[in-house]
């Protein structure tokens, strides 16, 4: 059966690669720190499961450090040079979105056709992780494609992998972090914390004044700890089931699903949501961290209004 | 109330300040960590431990990255030029208009639970952002840096938008399953597609709120491109007199 692990390997064996051809790149500015960061991080997905979680741990700590020292590189200018990429565009023309939509359409063929996949009684992918697994597919499957198509060697592929990479720098695994920081926050109780503290700022005779702290405390807690799935669990225990449902007898499906769009309005104003929004400002090559943000905070502000009010206005009457 | 109870938010006050004195980022989140784990009174090797079990627990957040070399390649043949020219044909194509519509797509698209059909990576950076500022040089000319960027991070704003206010209405996505899971917990049984069918008056609302912003995007980027040239031709001027 393939597994996730399949992809971790893969992962691992192009991370390793980048470190290698980083060290080999002479003259570049801080050559060593950037093959040091993706070594580490190519040993976290090779051998992550038999390291152990203190080592692993270090291991983190390794990451953060050279991280944080220095400056982030320069960024460096688009792939090759110009007159091969106008030469290119008018050569292969719609062929290059054609190649570039390979791997979500993999990625979404999969998940839904190869489910079901199986060798004699044992399915062929591990059906729980088959999302992940048939992404890493769809890149592997366009990666050849293109280098077909484009008439390029592999090493090629990789040196433009590990330029990009560079250029995102650390912002690529801060989704992780967070990931992880979101799952030492649970393990210390931070929810309980802050449901403990809602419980006793709150006036609880007043129906809008309820929707209004659900809402915006679901926002709110959203920003702080950059994921609504956090935060859910955590609003409904405190203030929705409590107040609206049982205290109001409000519906708890509209609850519920406006509840999160709630949340949803926090994600798009924190850069602790960083996948979202600070991922795209290294990748877009922005120089200001909030830029992505900034346009996005006037919707988000003005949704939130707008899901206060439709809670209200539908939570209580169906 | 007893202190044990707000120690573990040290964590959540270290995110705030860190992010607040622009910190590192990463930095900021090892701190946390460490700050809510041992206000929660664990030992600190027990606070690192988890913090490592946790990282490699959730690897495969980080697996979207091998998309990398492919987007490189094609980048390197003119993926991004390709995009800019096919929209410059385009008549009546404008960056709000275009960026209007791949809202409206990927809304439309993570509706049907196709979430994976976007994402920053695959499609905003090598073509929705191309497309976006190839209609505004089509339109304005060369754009100064500062209309550029905004460009971008609009690019940007839309994929999430769209997304967030999209996947609700699909009935398997996680966000769905979720708040069906927390109220099953709490003893109260929902029907999934009722849960899905109230995420679309706020879906819809989300359409009408960003839509009339992207198109009013159009007029903003005018009127930042005359006002840098001007600003260009007074110091021009400036330069020029003896």
């Amino acid at each position: 059966m393939i597994r996730l692990d399949a992809a971790y390997l893969t992962m691992g064996l192009l991370l390793a690669a980048y470190a290698l051809l980083g060290a080999l790149d002479r003259g570049k500015p801080n050559r060593w720190r950037n093959s040091l960061f993706f070594a580490l991080l190519a040993a976290s997905f090779l051998i992550g499961d038999r390291l152990g979680d203190l080592v692993n741990g270090l291991l983190v700590i390794g990451l953060v450090a050279l991280a944080a020292i220095g400056r982030r590189a320069p960024t460096v200018r688009a792939a090759g040079d110009e007159p091969l990429r106008l030469a290119g565009a008018l050569r292969y023309k719609d062929r290059l979105f054609l190649l570039a939509l390979i791997t979500p359409a993999v990625a979404l063929g999969g998940a839904v056709l190869l489910k079901g996949a199986r060798i004699g009684s044992q399915p062929l992918f591990d059906p729980k992780q088959i999302t992940v697994i048939s992404l890493a597919l769809g890149v592997v499957i366009a990666f050849l494609a293109s280098l077909i198509v484009l008439r390029e060697r592999p090493v090629r592929g990789v040196q433009e992998g590990r330029r990009l990479m560079e250029s995102v720098g650390w912002a690529a695994i801060l989704p992780q972090m967070l990931a992880a920081l979101g799952a030492v926050f649970a393990l210390a109780g931070v929810g309980h914390s802050v449901a403990v503290l809602l419980g006793q700022v709150l006036p609880v005779d007043n129906r809008f004044a309820v929707v209004c702290a659900y809402t915006c405390g679901m926002a709110l807690f959203t920003v702080m700890v950059g994921n609504a799935f956090a935060a859910f669990p955590v609003m409904t225990a405190a203030i929705g089931l409590p107040l609206i449902v049982q205290r109001f007898h409000g519906d708890p499906a509209i609850m519920g699903a406006i509840g999160m769009l709630s949340g949803f309005c926090g994600t798009l104003l924190t850069p602790m949501a960083a996948n979202f929004n600070l991922v795209p400002v290294a990748l877009l090559e922005l120089p200001d961290r909030w830029a992505v943000i900034r346009a996005q905070a006037p919707t988000a502000l003005v949704m939130l209004a707008v899901n206060t009010g439709l809670m209200y206005a539908l939570v209580f009457r169906f | 109330m007893a202190i044990a109870t707000w120690l573990p938010l040290v964590g959540v006050a270290v995110v705030a300040v860190g992010f607040l004195i622009r910190l590192n980022p990463m930095l900021v989140v090892l701190l946390a960590a460490l700050g809510g784990g041992l206000g929660a009174g664990f030992p600190i090797l027990k606070v690192v431990a988890a913090l490592g079990h946790a990282f490699n627990e959730n690897r495969y957040v980080t697996l979207i990255w091998l998309i990398l070399p492919v987007i490189g390649l094609l980048e390197r043949h003119g993926l991004q030029e390709r995009a800019r020219q096919r929209i410059a044909r385009l008549k009546g194509a404008t960056t709000g208009r275009l960026l209007l519509v791949y809202m409206m797509l990927r809304q439309a698209t993570a509706a049907l639970g196709l979430v994976a059909l976007g994402g920053h990576p695959q499609m905003v950076r090598p073509m929705v952002a191309p497309m976006a500022e190839g209609a505004a040089e089509a339109r304005l000319g060369v754009l100064p840096d500062k209309v550029r960027h905004l460009i971008r991070a609009h690019a940007a704003g839309v994929d999430n938008i769209g997304v967030f206010f999209g996947e609700d209405i699909f009935i398997a996505v996680g966000s769905i399953l979720l708040i069906h899971g927390v109220l099953q917990g709490a003893g109260i049984e929902v029907d999934p597609l009722k849960l899905s069918g109230w995420a679309a008056p706020s879906a819809a609302a989300a359409l009408i709120v960003h839509g009339a912003r992207l198109l009013r995007l159009d007029r903003k980027l005018a009127r930042q491109v005359a006002e840098a040239r001007a600003a260009n031709r007074t110091s021009l001027e400036a330069q020029e007199a003896p």
